[in-house]
């Protein structure tokens, strides 16, 4: 169990090293590129070269990748181009924002689908089987950027209940949090509901649950005790993977209604090439898809008896 | 030895891959969700292809700004789905965009099938270090969320339909990649790929000849439902402003640009392309339902 | 006996599935009395409607089956009339079950005390110390080694002879009166299934419960059980106590079903095995009258194919009844014709010559990283043995014994660790497949075991086939390529139309004709068969192995049986060489293999195989224990640790010598020769009785 989880974290960290590696390849790969975006477009190449020579980045690359991630594990992400403060002053506090929305919308998707999944696979074939099954796919259909629009319509312009943004402005607001979350879970449980119910739909045909049936114990029992267990490792994979999916979410939603997370911050920087940013927050997202997977991986072998044991 | 006498049906047709299509998707109608879903993703196909003739107006042409849908057009004819800020016909818009998002999510998924198909085979058949390294860049690629790959990607090599088109191969083919692997793994399995191995075939074509046509069915399932995604990351991309150059007509771009608008009076113009999005996805996810719950029945 | 309430009674019982094409009968009319103490088999090929009697006495047929009409009465009580409160509380107490897949059977996540201790825990009204002692306490009985051990673990740590011991203690945990065995020992090695047969009769003897045993196998069903009801096709056609339906068949299904499976003492030259033609009616598509009667023999026009065929008292006979109009009037003797028997072919020279070939794998479990540990597996070790033109070479034994992996290095999907393989002059030991010329593959092929993937289901049969004959450069003009493939259909005595099928059209018996086919389309010297027929009906299984030796004899070709199955390989091989844990324990002769000197497992194999004649003694002998894992085999000799005989500090560490009995026939064992050949003999055959269903038959003409 123990050379497991040192593998899987062996593992991790050897794709965190593909995977920065990568980034650092793409955004300074070309010193000069650097200097263009720091200096700005009316910079003569002069003062570029001049600059590269003066920051440094006259080494070769592969000394300037490991200074980089020397300094990132020192916790140095570098300056901001279009901020001009260092990326670590706004980079934390956006995240922390992010942890929020994709914390709740999470809560409630797995919850949400966990429990319509197991009802629906409960009963395969049957009406509330179908009804799940056809608002499971209906939901899943409707990006993010159409749900925000179509909710937005509906629950700002019409009903007039709830903010067109989410700013937050005026510090805090729960009430602002309520449409970026039902967006984020609208589109996203119906894939984790979907497994869930084919999991549970395998495990009640399965011969166990048969020999549980047939042990006569009570029908409560057997759900509970024999087939939630079972039902319920498959999707917890998927249920990890989701954070993946979440931060892609998140994206879109940040941008739609203005909140000021991680995911807007990303799409500035790349809009505006601003490079240590871009590097800060790819590197982060890819930590956290990649740690909550191994999280997952070894939860999942602590779930499943036939593997823990092997 | 008389086993034969009473034989299974009579004599089958040879096969014939569009016969085979069409048997396909008569089958469907026996799953109700699987035929809206065809209708839908059908009605989008011929929206796309005959976009020239069904347009009432030319999508880029700036006519009468902010109108509602229904309003009379100049020309004597009606503006169904209204205008927008610019005055330019929605409806045509929604037309010519369904063009471009078919045509640009068609290339990239298929693109995508290709390299996926090609790496999968060779990753299940062969196991061993060639599965480990494929395996490996795939475990990579898949670790980004993928709207910050996309958006890492088009912010480096600028918006283009090529790029969009090579940035989904390369977002989405480890998935599939995964997908074929798995199913390669399976069925190499099978005796009768260990018969062709005895007679000494090729690898190359035992992998195309005796495993992939059995693996189409799981496959045409799961490209349905990736028609459906990329859809929704094309969209993306032209919500984000990663998108198509304007001004031709994409739906994620007329969101994005017309959503400033909804609480000002004018929902319709950002809802209505939000809706034609959703309808194609959902045509997608409901064919693909449908074939899947066909395939388990037979 | 008479004046007890039976324990289980089912009065004219039908039952059906419905799915959306309608309703399929499954079983139609079924009777059955099973009085307290008693064993009644239930015996028939898949499809008869046998498993769906087992779920319907348990009421669990799913959401689409249901019974249609009669009754189910249990200790007198209509079992259809109780609510599903009263079913849960005869289920698991009155009623237990034992399942044919030990594995699938229990739950994967659970550990077994667990699982076992719910049975009381529900039933019994019990503390939970006082549970799991009980299930503890009942593990032992049935003769689980260090019980306390497996109380603690999961399902997957214990082998499928365990698990199956597991739910048989489940099962009897709160003393059922009726007992419901589906399969148990199907998925099982033959010896480990002895130990599981051997403690079932226990059972029956010690807590006098009343068994239902649903098998296809004949010969369990003969060990096993007091009375019988062969089934087919839905119906049960032949009931009575189990004597009298082996000694006094009267129903043509009974008497086809014990024509097709070999029988000790015959052998492929004297007799022939004779299957039944046709196949299986599909349940929607059951003649009218009597559903075997297109398959029958004995088939009047007018009388079988009229309205429904009761069941019928026999006279003289104890309550055995038949479903057939005929069964009284059928003058079996008088129309025996023998089946054409053949004479011995006369062997050629070696073709095939295998010299200490071993094969070993290198298993590596993940460590950190890259760093791996590796044991190794000896899959193969020191093979030696020759076959020659027209001979039938067996390999014969249980899971493990590394029979499979020969194939693959005899086929160049793997290469030998050392030792050699000669074809003719051609050393092929190291040579893949793909490095070997189209003659050398075509002149080793190869027949596989399971009829649904031996074809591609993507391809026609005649693309298949056409394809091998173009492999191996038999022929190349497309038109002379079709005509070959037509040939071939013909050879394997199929219509030429099923060129243009795809193969789910097909049936089972007539897939393995086609894969037939293809290992015979480049002329080959020599075919490996691994287990043809094991996977299909026991009627079809006696067309295609006949038609694979007469395909064999017709060409001269050598042809490897590989098999797990001892009476199919008495029948069929001229040598056989019996293998364990990767090693050649006795090759020699058939009949020096079946008569002593044996091998302790020879021996044990002998006497392990269910064996379906009222006439044959054999000799008890049950192994202790499980088959090792090849992962972590013994020192010495593979076969010490079950071994009755073995020699205490010299089999578990000394390779057993080569003992040489005869000019070919070899025993490997520590034991002296003059020990081994003091050794009873495991089968002893009675006077057979004088009707027995041993003799083929012949259609007679129907007036």
């Amino acid at each position: 169990m123990l050379k497991l989880i040192l593998r899987r974290i062996g593992v991790m960290l050897l794709i965190m090293f593909v995977v920065s590696a990568l980034l650092f390849v793409m955004n300074e790969g070309d010193p000069t590129l650097i200097a263009r975006s720091v200096l700005g477009p009316y910079a003569q190449p002069e003062q570029l070269e001049a600059w590269v020579v003066q920051n440094g980045y006259d080494k070769p690359m592969v000394v300037r990748y490991f200074e980089w991630v020397g300094r990132i594990l020192q916790g140095d992400l570098g300056t901001s181009v279009i901020y001009k403060v260092p990326v670590n002053e706004i980079f934390w506090e956006r995240l922390a924002n992010t942890g929020i929305l994709a914390g709740i919308t999470f809560v409630m998707m797995v919850i949400i689908a966990l429990v319509m999944g197991v009802l629906a696979g409960m009963k395969e074939g049957s009406m509330q089987d179908r009804a799940i099954s056809f608002i499971s796919i209906f939901t899943t259909s409707i990006p993010e950027y159409a749900s925000a629009v179509i909710l937005a319509g509906i629950f700002v312009f019409w009903l007039g209940w709830l903010p067109g943004t989410s700013a937050m402005t005026g510090g805090f607001n729960p009430v602002e949090l309520i449409l970026p979350v039902m967006v984020l879970t609208l589109y996203g449980f119906g894939y984790i509901a979907r497994m869930t119910r084919a999991s549970m739909a395998e495990v009640m045909t399965s011969h166990y649950i048969r020999t549980a049936v047939l042990k006569g114990i009570p029908y409560r029992r057997v759900i509970m005790k024999h087939a939630l267990r079972n039902a319920l490792i498959a999707p917890f994979t998927v249920i990890m993977l989701q954070f993946n999916w979440l931060l892609s979410g998140v994206v879109v939603t940040e941008y739609a209604f203005g909140y000021k997370g991680f995911g807007a911050l990303l799409l500035e920087a790349a809009l505006r090439r601003d490079i240590y940013l871009i590097e800060a927050c790819g590197i982060v997202a890819v930590f956290v898809a990649v740690a909550t997977q191994t999280i997952g991986d070894i939860a999942y072998t602590y779930l499943n008896p036939r593997i823990r044991f092997n | 030895m008389a086993e034969i006498t009473q034989g299974g049906p009579s004599v089958a047709s040879p096969p014939n891959p569009i016969v085979q299509f069409f048997k396909g998707l008569f089958l469907l109608r026996e799953s109700p969700v699987g035929m809206i879903g065809a209708f839908l993703v059908l009605s989008f196909v011929v929206m796309a292809v005959f976009a020239p003739f069904l347009a009432p107006y030319d999508p880029n042409l700036p006519q009468i700004p902010f109108a509602y849908p229904g309003t009379p057009a100049p020309d004597g004819g009606v503006f169904w789905f209204g205008t927008d800020q610019l005055g330019r016909d929605i409806l045509s818009r929604i037309i010519f965009g369904a063009q471009r998002v078919l045509f640009y999510a068609t290339a990239a998924t298929l693109a995508a099938y290709v390299v996926g198909i090609m790496l999968g085979l060779m990753a299940g058949y062969y196991r061993g270090w060639t599965d480990e390294v494929i395996s490996f860049i795939a475990n990579v690629i898949l670790s980004f969320p993928v709207m910050v790959l996309y958006v890492v990607i088009i912010a480096k090599f600028g918006a283009s339909g090529a790029n969009i088109i090579l940035a989904v191969v390369f977002a989405s083919s480890p998935g599939i990649m995964r997908i074929v692997r798995s199913l390669t793994l399976d069925i190499a399995t099978r005796e009768y790929v260990t018969a062709a191995q005895t007679r000494g075939e090729s690898a190359w074509y035992i992998m195309l000849v005796e495993i992939l046509p059995n693996a189409r069915g799981p496959l045409i399932v799961d490209f349905c439902l990736r028609m459906g995604y990329t859809t929704i990351t094309i969209g993306a991309l032209g919500f984000l402003g990663l998108g198509l150059p304007p001004p031709d007509p994409d739906w994620g771009g007329m969101i994005t640009e017309t959503r400033a608008f909804i609480t000002g009076g004018f929902p319709h113009m950002a809802i209505i392309p939000a809706v034609a999005v959703s309808l194609l996805v959902l045509g997608f996810n409901l064919l693909a339902d449908g074939l899947r719950e066909v395939a388990l029945r037979d | 006996m008479t004046d007890q309430t039976p324990v289980l009674e089912c009065r004219n019982l039908s039952i059906s599935y419905f799915v959306r094409a309608g309703e399929i009968p499954a079983v139609v009319d079924f009777n059955l009395k099973l009085m307290p103490g008693e064993s009644h088999g239930i015996v028939g090929e898949s499809g008869c409607g046998k498993s769906t009697v087992a779920l319907a006495i348990m009421n669990y047929m799913g959401k689409n089956g249901g019974i249609t009409g009669g009754e189910i009465l249990f200790q007198g009580r209509d079992m259809r009339t109780m609510s599903e409160e009263e079913l849960r509380r005869l289920r698991g107490s009155k009623i237990a079950m034992v399942y044919q897949e030990p594995m699938a059977s229990l739950n994967p996540s659970m550990k077994l005390g667990d699982q076992l201790a719910e049975v009381p825990l529900y039933h019994d009204d019990v503390s939970k110390s006082e549970a799991y002692d009980r299930a503890e306490a009942l593990l032992a009985k049935v003769r689980l080694p260090d019980p306390g051990r497996i109380m603690g673990a999961y399902p997957h740590q214990i082998s499928g002879g365990q698990q199956q011991r597991v739910v048989i203690a489940m099962a009897l945990l709160s003393n059922p009166a009726l007992l419901l065995l589906d399969e148990p020992t199907t998925a099982l090695d033959v010896t480990v299934e002895a130990g599981i047969v051997e403690l079932i009769k226990d059972i029956s003897s010690e807590f006098g419960t009343s068994m239902i045993y649903i098998s296809h196998n004949l010969g369990l069903i003969l060990e096993t059980c007091d009375r019988l009801t062969v089934m087919y096709s839905g119906e049960a056609v032949e009931v009575g106590d189990i004597h009298n339906v082996f000694d006094e068949m009267h129903h043509p299904y009974t008497r086809g079903l014990f024509g097709s499976i070999p029988v000790p003492g015959a052998d492929k030259n004297a007799r022939p095995l004779v299957a039944i033609r046709g196949q299986l009616p599909l349940p929607h598509a059951r003649p009218q009258g009597c559903n075997f009667g297109p398959r029958c023999d004995y088939f009047a026009a007018g009388r079988c194919d009229q309205g429904d065929i009761p069941m019928t008292p026999i006279a003289n006979s104890g309550a055995h009844a038949v479903r057939c109009v005929r069964a009284e009037e059928i003058d079996w003797d008088g129309h025996q014709v023998d089946a054409v028997g053949r004479d011995a072919v006369e062997v050629g020279d070696v073709v095939l010559r295998v010299e200490d070939l071993s094969k070993h794998y290198e298993v590596q479990s993940p460590g950190l990283l890259l760093a791996k540990d590796a044991t190794t597996v000896k899959a193969n070790e020191d093979l030696s043995f020759r076959a020659r033109e027209a001979e039938t070479v067996a390999i014969v034994g249980e899971s493990g014994c590394g029979k499979s992996t020969f194939a693959k290095v005899l086929m160049g999907l793997e290469e030998s660790t050392s030792g050699t393989v000669h074809l003719g002059n051609k050393e092929l030991g190291k040579l893949g497949v793909r490095e070997r010329d189209s003659k050398t593959v075509s002149e080793l092929q190869m027949v596989f075991q399971n009829p649904f993937d031996t074809l591609n289901p993507s391809h026609t049969i005649g693309s298949q086939i056409g394809r091998v004959i173009r492999k191996f450069g038999v022929e190349s003009d497309p038109k002379k390529i079709r005509q070959r493939v037509l040939e071939l259909l013909d050879t394997v005595k199929l219509p030429r139309d099923f060129a243009n099928r795809k193969p789910r059209q097909l049936s089972g018996g007539q897939k393995q004709r086609i894969g037939i086919a293809r290992a015979f389309a480049g002329d080959p010297k020599v075919v490996i068969a691994d287990e043809p027929v094991s996977a299909l009906d026991v009627s079809v299984q006696a067309a295609v192995t006949d038609l694979l030796m007469d395909i064999q004899r017709d060409n001269r070709t050598t042809l490897l049986f590989i098999s797990h199955d001892l009476s199919v390989v008495r029948y069929l091989a001229d040598r056989i060489i019996v293998m364990y844990l990767g090693q050649i324990m006795e090759k020699g002769n058939t009949e020096e293999i079946f008569a002593p000197p044996y091998h302790p497992y020879t021996e044990a194999l002998l006497a392990a195989v269910p064996i379906a004649d009222t006439s044959v003694k054999k000799r008890k002998i049950v192994l202790k224990g499980e088959i090792p894992s090849p992962l972590n085999p013994p020192k010495g000799c593979p076969f010490c640790t079950r071994c009755q005989y073995a020699i205490p500090g010299v089999c578990e560490t000394t390779p057993p010598p080569a003992r040489e009995m005869s000019d070919r026939h070899v025993i490997a064992c520590h034991l002296e020769e003059e020990e081994l050949r003091n050794m009873k003999p495991v089968i002893a055959i009675e006077d057979a009785p004088p009707s027995s269903g041993t003799s083929a038959e012949a259609p007679e003409p129907v007036s």
